[in-house]
């Protein structure tokens, strides 16, 4: 946020605080649930979004709060959902005992099912940071809000700039192999890539599903090797992806592009830092920020400073879902659940720094939220597509 | 007798008297966990029959209720006798093989595990059962289709303990519990007396497989969503282990002690140094490990070794 | 699919993964045969050993195969207080609960590293790490090929040691007659606490091993367990040869099937195999 922004939010909130008599200045926190699985095999993820929404709290109070109802900071009631709905169940009631205007998480999409069909039973509104699951907002479940896309959302614009990618170089890619991991995201992503690419011209030649973990990638590459795909589309989560990149260059296997759809480390920062040179040249549609927003370069370089952590989507996405809450409970005017349920029904907010433009839910979903494509380039992650955000051209097909 | 009377009557009135949705949502876990050790315990404690798969039968009956309901369109009532009938049959077929080729101790510990994986890879890999995406149940809620307020739920799992504990009771009074436990306790001179082994043993590991998939249908409705690893995955399989081994095998009371003492331990554990996670389960497991130290006969055994 | 190019570099593969899995089921098979325990905790020991290379590395710049003569030791102390002060008194001879000690054991473990370490997976990078070596027409990692002549040789040292040594023989004893071998003054506790550190020992060497060609995080072991029982099994409880063998043949079966039926189904002939065996041939497919 810039400086004269900052300066008229401060002085309207000293004005704003110092209209109050001395004794009410100090206003009753909002209590706001923060349930991550940040134990357990997720726990990665899980502590990683647990950052982004508490960084979020602070920023927010720090900012003065919620000016509406006099500056009243936001409290978070942090959770563990131990990488299992069940879990995730008993925080949820344990937070609406403890009285929260809202629930913000679960990272996964087994564990977010669970924890919004609980929430709802309070009317308890819950913001999901991140679960991609489309079952997640086809419930007609009244309290759940996604910021997020789904990964329909996702496949579909993977697809389409799959296309736009290949028409423009002339089409040098005429047969895809796709390898996913065995749960949830990576089959429904198989699923729909299979559906549908052929009718680009990209003839599916193999379908590869994995189990989680899986302890070598040898034979899986020996196959891609054998088939020789122009594209390898993986779709998988961090400690998979990162094996078959490395086996990949192990055994010198180098298709034309390797695409990814919510590639687990292709837009990590962690993962270009590691194998600098087995990341290079890799495309991935996924969760990005606005890298056109100047804010959300300010929060990396944050995030950056601290020792061992990356900016991952789950730190962004979690504290842009804060802050949406944030903003909803400042039009709202309340912190109560009906209330801020209307809000962010209503909402057309647009101070975020993803690439989604103004906010607008329609059953749940934020209609405007879309993926970005990336490319790793010289050790570092590029937004190569829609062209409004690009900051770098692709190249595609990738030399090495 | 009397005491499952009271047993049944205080949990009974727990929703009359207590608001509290977390509290309430922990005795119905507390009771799913007991569901789950008492189901072990008829094999395991009774029987004498470890088994490290017992999930094999509980994601068994999850997945018939899903399939039947989200599938076939099933009533969700309907479909319960049907998963537990599916899970007697899972049961029956593991226990045929097993038993049919003597496998005893941790021969059949492991090959129930290796059930379990079977299972698990299988649902991953066949399209019925939503492979990995698993299973969503459609959201209705209302008593006619086994999607309960939380005092519904708590009545129906009630329920289920209840009929475990009268199952467990008559274990272990009756002719055929006789036999189960002479197997148990000596397996060739159980043989030599005149009781048919084999038979004895495949009627338990029935017996527990059915109150098993009663556990996963119970499952399925109360979470709305299975997938394969929370069917078949170890984390069920653990579950119905523990309590019954803290709390006492062998006995009638063991997995409810065993149950209320983890979940116990647990939630009081969950609070504990919220800004590092892993520290509550460090703690948990500690004390796990200082139970098993102290009391080697479980909770019941230490309980009455107290009385005597 | 059935070219033989690729078969060829399948089994190739096999074998090198096979032998991480044996190196694994060494110690496992030591544990089992001897204190006839199901070691729950053996996935999460791997993981404090992968651990232990990996800061070795980290900190000390020790190459993984130099962390050998550190790693080995350093698991045997450790294997040998766990039995002597924890798993031994906790369970008072019990079977069912020595399970439940283990398992306690690995959840405190891998909590503890969660706690230490953070959930980050870590990965190594060595100048072996993109080091190939040509075999016909198969192209093997260095590192694997490494963990392959590994596995052969820890085991040689296990069979060396077991026959020949006086523990050995001590050991050998305690699995076939615990109560004849007390009677003639053998100290059995001490003689568990070592089988149970030599059990370890192996998984600190198997730890210098993978490191290379894998990962860790805290819950990085549980990939591993099902696969060590299997192969503990199919060899034969307690006999290190079994597990050398089983493990080659699992991780061969392991990657044809693969090949020819899927990643996510061919997993499930591991199982087949493990339950055929149990059934058919329970005592392993190798005299003890």
């Amino acid at each position: 946020m810039n400086k004269r922004r900052q300066f008229l939010l401060n002085t309207t909130a000293l004005a704003a605080s110092s209209a109050l008599p001395l004794g009410v200045r100090a206003q009753t926190p909002i209590k706001v649930g923060v349930l991550h699985p940040v134990t357990g095999f997720l726990a990665y993820s899980g502590n990683l979004s647990r950052l982004g929404a508490t960084m979020a709290i602070e920023d927010i109070n720090k900012a003065g709060g919620i000016k509406s109802l006099g500056g009243a900071r936001l409290q978070a009631l942090l959770g563990d959902a131990q990488s299992q709905p069940q879990a995730g169940v008993a925080e949820v009631e344990k937070m609406n005992e403890a009285g929260v205007s809202a629930v913000v998480g679960a990272y996964a999409s087994a564990i977010c099912l669970a924890t919004t069909q609980a929430a709802a039973k309070y009317n308890l509104p819950h913001i999901v940071d991140v679960g991609v699951a489309d079952q997640i907002v086809e419930r007609g479940l009244k309290n759940t809000f996604r910021f997020g896309p789904g990964y329909k959302t996702v496949t579909e614009a993977s697809i389409a700039q799959l296309h736009v990618l290949n028409t423009v170089a002339g089409k040098p890619a005429k047969t895809v192999m796709i390898v996913h991991e065995e749960s949830l995201f990576g089959t429904g992503t198989a699923n729909l890539l299979s559906q549908q690419l052929p009718a680009l011209g990209l003839e599916v030649k193999e379908v590869i599903k994995h189990a989680n973990p899986t302890r070598d990638f040898s034979n899986i590459v020996l196959r891609i090797k054998a088939v020789n795909p122009d594209i390898l589309i993986p779709a998988n989560y961090y400690n998979e992806y990162a094996l078959l990149v490395r086996t990949l260059r192990q055994q010198g296997v180098q298709p034309k592009a390797i695409y990814s759809v919510l590639g687990g480390a292709a837009s990590s920062y962690k993962f270009v830092k590691e194998f600098a040179d087995a990341a290079n040249g890799v495309l991935d549609v996924n969760h990005w920020f606005n890298p056109k927003d100047k804010r959300a370069w300010a929060l990396k370089k944050r995030v950056d400073a601290m020792p061992d952590q990356f900016f991952t989507y789950e730190v962004y996405m979690n504290y842009t879902a804060l802050h949406l809450l944030a903003d909803a409970i400042e039009r709202a005017r309340s912190a109560k659940r009906e209330d801020i349920l209307r809000s962010l029904e209503s909402s057309k907010w647009s101070g975020h720094v993803m690439p989604y433009g103004p906010t607008q839910f329609v059953n749940g979903q934020n209609i405007g939220a879309a993926p970005l494509m990336m490319q790793v380039q010289k050790n570092d992650i590029k937004v190569v597509l829609p062209r409004e955000y690009r900051e770098s051209e692709p190249v595609f097909p990738w030399k090495a | 007798m009397k005491k499952i009377f009271i047993f049944t009557g205080l949990v009974a009135l727990m929703p009359v008297f207590v608001t509290s949705g977390s509290v309430l949502n922990l005795v119905v876990m507390i009771l799913y966990a007991t569901l789950l050790g008492q189901a072990w315990n008829i094999l395991a404690g009774f029987g004498g029959q470890f088994s490290f798969g017992h999930a094999v039968f509980f994601g068994t009956g999850a997945y018939a209720s899903a399939v039947l309901q989200a599938k076939f369109g099933w009533n969700a009532w309907a479909a319960l006798p049907a998963a537990i009938a599916l899970g007697a049959a899972a049961g029956a077929f593991i226990g045929a093989l097993s038993f049919r080729y003597g496998l005893r101790g941790s021969y059949f510990a492991l090959v129930t595990l290796a059930f379990a994986e079977v299972f698990r890879v299988l649902a991953n890999n066949v399209p019925f059962t939503g492979m990995g995406v698993g299973l969503m149940l459609k959201l209705e809620p209302g008593a006619r289709n086994f999607q309960l307020e939380r005092a519904g739920f708590l009545y129906v799992i009630l329920a289920f303990v209840v009929i475990a504990l009268l199952i467990s009771h008559w274990l272990k009074h009756s002719r055929y519990g006789a036999w189960l436990q002479a197997v148990r306790d000596n397996e060739a001179a159980a043989s030599a007396l005149g009781v048919n082994v084999f038979r004895v043993k495949l009627g338990a590991i029935m017996l527990s497989a059915a109150l098993m998939a009663a556990g996963g249908v119970f499952y399925v409705q109360y979470f709305q969503y299975i997938d394969p690893s929370i069917a078949y995955g170890p984390a069920v399989s653990i579950e119905a282990l523990l309590g019954p081994i803290v709390g006492g095998l062998g006995s009638v009371w063991g997995p409810v002690l065993g149950a209320l003492v983890l979940n116990l331990l647990g939630e009081t554990t969950r609070g504990l140094v919220e800004n590092a996670p892993g520290v509550n389960l460090i703690v948990y497991g500690v004390v796990l490990v200082a139970m098993i130290s102290f009391l080697p006969r479980g909770l019941a055994g230490t309980l009455r070794g107290l009385k005597r | 699919m059935f070219e033989f190019g690729i078969v060829f570099s399948a089994i190739l593969n096999g074998l090198t993964q096979g032998a991480v899995y044996a190196l694994i089921a060494l110690g496992l098979t030591l544990i089992y045969g001897v204190l006839h325990i199901i070691n729950f905790a053996h996935g999460a020991a791997l993981m404090m050993a992968l651990y232990g290379v990996y800061f070795l590395q980290r900190s000390f710049g020790l190459d993984p195969y130099v962390s050998l003569v550190v790693m080995v030791p350093l698991m045997f102390a450790a294997g040998y207080a766990a039995y002597r002060w924890v798993i031994g008194r906790a369970s008072h001879g019990k079977d069912e609960n020595i399970l439940l000690v283990t398992l306690g054991l690995a959840i405190v473990l891998e909590n503890l590293a969660l706690f230490l370490w953070k959930s980050d997976t870590r990965t190594i990078e060595t100048g072996w790490t993109y080091k190939m070596v040509p075999i016909g027409p198969a192209l093997l990692p260095l590192p694997k090929v490494l963990a392959f002549a590994g596995a052969l040789a820890v085991a040689a040292v296990l069979l060396f040691f077991i026959k020949k040594s006086d523990l050995g023989r001590a050991i050998r004893a305690c699995a076939k007659e615990r109560q004849g071998a007390r009677l003639v003054g053998i100290d059995v506790e001490h003689v568990f606490a070592m089988s149970f550190g030599i059990g370890l020992a192996c998984l600190g060497a198997a730890a210098c091993f993978l490191l290379p060609a894998y990962y860790v995080n805290p819950t990085v072991g549980n990939g591993f367990v099902l696969v060590a029982f299997t192969i503990v099994v199919l060899g034969g409880m307690g006999s290190f040869a079994g597990a050398l063998a089983g493990g080659l043949l699992i991780g061969v079966v392991e990657s044809l099937g693969g090949l020819w039926f899927g990643e996510s189904l061919g997993q499930m002939g591991i199982f087949l195999i493990f339950i055929a065996v149990l059934l058919f041939r329970p005592q392993g497919l190798f005299k003890a």
